[in-house]
C-alpha cells in the first residue's frame, strides 16, 4: 500500500461539500484514473493525497518522506524565470541535495523525458508539450512512489497529448511509480490507467470501478482493439448513469 | 506600420508645430517676455549652455538620490511587511496617506527639517517621498504574484520560509519591481522639481530655480530654455529606464515579446 484515503469528506465554506464520503486505496506501481465531470472533487481528492489539504472528515494515509510523492498540474507550472534544468532541479534542491547533484539528476530527468538538448532553455522557449515533459521530469527527479496527474493534458492538442501520454507510460516503465491520473476524458483515462474509479457529481463518490486490461505500458495501435473499445464504452455508460443519477 | 515612418511623424509633427509658432509670434508682433518664438528660445538654450547643463546635472543627480532612497526604504519595507498579513494591514493605510499627500503640502515643514543651509537635503527627501509609493506597491504586489500551483508545489516538497522568499516570491516579483522603478524614475524628477520650487531658495542650483530666477527677471525665453531641458532630462531618463526594463525582462523570461 502507497497511500489510501479512508472514508474521506471535504467541506467548502459557503459551497458545502465537495467531495465524499470518499475511498481509495493505491497499491505500489499501480496506475489508477479518476473520471469524473467538473465540479467532482477529483482534484480534491488529488490534493488530499498530496497532502496539500486536509479532509474535513475521514483519514489520509501517506508516504510522509519528501519528494516521495509528486504532482503534475493542469499546466506546466515552472518558474519562468529559470531554465528548464533549474526547473527540473527544484525539489531536490529544496531538499537540500548539493547542487551539481541536483543538475546532474535534472539533466538525466530531462534525457528520459526527450528534453536532452534543451536543459538550458526557459520555459517560454519550450513548445506546450515539451513544457508539460518537463514538468513530467521535475515530478520524476525524486524517483516518487506516488505520481499524481490532474489533468496533465488539458491545454494540449490531440497529438501532443497521444505522445504525452505515451511518454507517462514509458517514464512509468522505467521507475514505476503507483499513478493516479484525473481527467474527464473516457477514452485518455482507459488507456492511461490499470483501475478506473468513476465518481458521482459532486460531491463526489465512487459510482463505479472498472479494471482494464492489457498490456501497459499500452502498444501501438491498442485504442482500436476491442478490449479499449469494451472498456471505452462500460465507462462511459457508468458515467453517464451516474450523471443521470445526479440530475 | 513602417519603422521609418514611425520614427519619421513626431519629428514632422514637432517641426510643423515649431513653424506655425515661428510664424505666429513674428506675423502678430508677440512680444519677446510674454512667448518668445522658437528661435529665440534656441538662442537662449545655447548662450545658457553652460549653466542650464549644470543645473539639470544639479535636478538629476537629486532626483537619482532620491530614487535610490526610495528604492530601499520601499523594497525594504514590503519584504518585512509582505511575511505578515496583520502588518501589511497596519501600514497600508499609512503608505496611501503618504501617497495622497501633495508634496507641496509637507515642503515647508521639510525644508525646515533640512535646515535652510540643506534645501538639496529636503528635495531629495521630498522627491523620494513621491518615488516611494509605485516602487512600495509594485514590490507588494510583485511579492503576492507568484502562480498559486507554483506555492503549492513549494508546500509539497516542504520548503522553508526563506526558500520560498528566495526562489519563488522575489523572483515572481521582478517584473513587478521594474515597473514600479521605472515610474517612481519619473516621479523622482518632477519631485525633485516641485520641491525645488516650493523650497524657494536658490542653495540646490537646480533646474526650478533657474526658472523662477528667469521668471522675477521677465527671461521668458530662458524659462523656455529650462523647461526644454527639463523636460529633454525627463524624457532621456524615461527611455533609458524602459530600455533596461526590456533587457532585463528578455533575460528574465528567455525571450522578447
Amino acid at each position: 500500500m502507497i497511500a489510501a484515503l479512508h472514508s474521506v469528506e471535504v467541506d467548502y465554506p459557503g459551497r458545502g461539500r465537495a467531495l465524499g464520503p470518499f475511498d481509495l486505496a493505491l497499491g505500489a506501481g499501480e496506475t489508477v484514473a479518476l473520471i469524473g465531470p467538473s465540479g467532482c472533487g477529483k482534484s480534491t481528492a488529488l490534493r488530499l493525497l498530496a497532502g496539500l489539504e486536509a479532509p474535513t472528515r475521514g483519514r489520509v494515509q501517506r508516504t510522509p518522506g519528501r519528494g516521495e510523492t509528486s504532482v503534475v498540474f493542469q499546466g506546466p507550472t515552472l518558474m519562468p524565470w529559470a531554465t528548464a534544468e533549474a526547473n527540473v532541479a527544484l525539489p531536490l534542491e529544496l531538499a537540500g541535495t548539493p547542487k551539481a547533484e541536483a543538475r546532474a539528476r535534472a539533466r538525466q530527468a530531462l534525457a528520459l523525458a526527450r528534453l536532452a538538448g534543451a536543459d538550458q532553455a526557459k520555459p517560454a522557449q519550450l513548445s506546450g508539450g515539451m513544457a508539460m515533459r518537463a514538468s513530467l521530469a521535475r515530478a520524476l527527479v525524486t524517483r516518487p512512489k506516488l505520481l499524481l496527474l490532474d489533468e496533465p493534458f488539458a491545454a494540449l492538442d490531440e497529438i501532443t497529448r497521444r505522445a504525452l501520454a505515451d511518454d507517462i507510460q514509458a517514464l512509468w516503465a522505467e521507475l514505476k511509480p503507483a499513478i493516479v491520473f484525473v481527467t474527464h476524458n473516457v477514452e485518455e483515462a482507459v488507456y492511461m490507467a490499470g483501475r478506473l474509479v468513476v465518481m458521482t457529481p459532486g460531491p463526489g463518490r465512487t459510482a463505479s470501478e472498472t479494471a482494464v486490461g492489457g498490456p501497459f505500458p499500452r502498444p501501438p495501435g491498442w485504442r482500436t482493439t476491442p478490449e479499449f473499445r469494451e472498456a471505452a464504452e462500460k465507462v462511459s455508460a457508468d458515467l453517464a448513469a451516474a450523471m443521470g443519477q445526479a440530475a | 506600420m513602417n519603422r521609418a515612418l514611425a520614427i519619421l511623424a513626431p519629428i514632422v509633427l514637432i517641426a510643423v508645430l515649431l513653424a506655425v509658432w515661428e510664424g505666429a509670434c513674428d506675423g502678430l508682433h508677440v512680444p519677446v517676455y510674454i512667448l518668445p518664438p522658437p528661435s529665440a528660445v534656441a538662442r537662449a538654450a545655447v548662450d545658457n549652455a553652460p549653466v542650464l547643463l549644470q543645473s539639470a546635472w544639479n535636478t538629476l543627480s537629486m532626483a537619482l538620490a532620491a530614487l535610490v532612497v526610495a528604492s530601499l526604504a520601499a523594497c525594504s519595507i514590503a519584504l518585512v511587511v509582505s511575511l505578515n498579513a496583520l502588518l501589511e494591514e497596519a501600514v497600508r493605510p499609512i503608505a496611501v496617506a503618504l501617497q495622497v499627500t501633495p508634496v507641496v503640502a509637507i515642503a515647508p515643514l521639510a525644508v525646515i527639517w533640512a535646515g535652510l543651509d540643506h534645501p538639496e537635503r529636503a528635495i531629495v527627501g521630498l522627491a523620494a517621498i513621491v518615488a516611494f509609493f509605485p516602487i512600495f506597491s509594485g514590490a507588494l504586489t510583485g511579492l503576492r504574484a507568484a502562480d498559486p500551483d507554483l506555492e503549492r508545489l513549494f508546500d509539497l516538497y516542504g520548503a522553508t520560509r526563506a526558500q520560498r522568499l528566495w526562489r519563488l516570491r522575489l523572483p515572481s516579483a521582478a517584473p513587478f519591481l521594474l515597473e514600479g522603478h521605472k515610474v517612481a524614475a519619473g516621479l523622482a524628477i518632477v519631485g525633485a522639481v516641485v520641491a525645488e520650487f516650493v523650497a524657494g531658495s536658490g542653495g540646490a542650483q537646480g533646474l526650478a530655480w533657474r526658472i523662477l530666477e528667469a521668471a522675477n527677471r521677465l527671461q521668458t525665453a530662458k524659462m523656455f530654455a529650462a523647461v526644454l531641458v527639463l523636460a529633454l532630462m525627463g524624457a532621456g531618463l524615461h527611455a533609458l529606464m524602459q530600455a533596461a526594463e526590456r533587457e532585463i525582462l528578455a533575460r528574465w523570461r528567455g525571450r522578447r515579446r
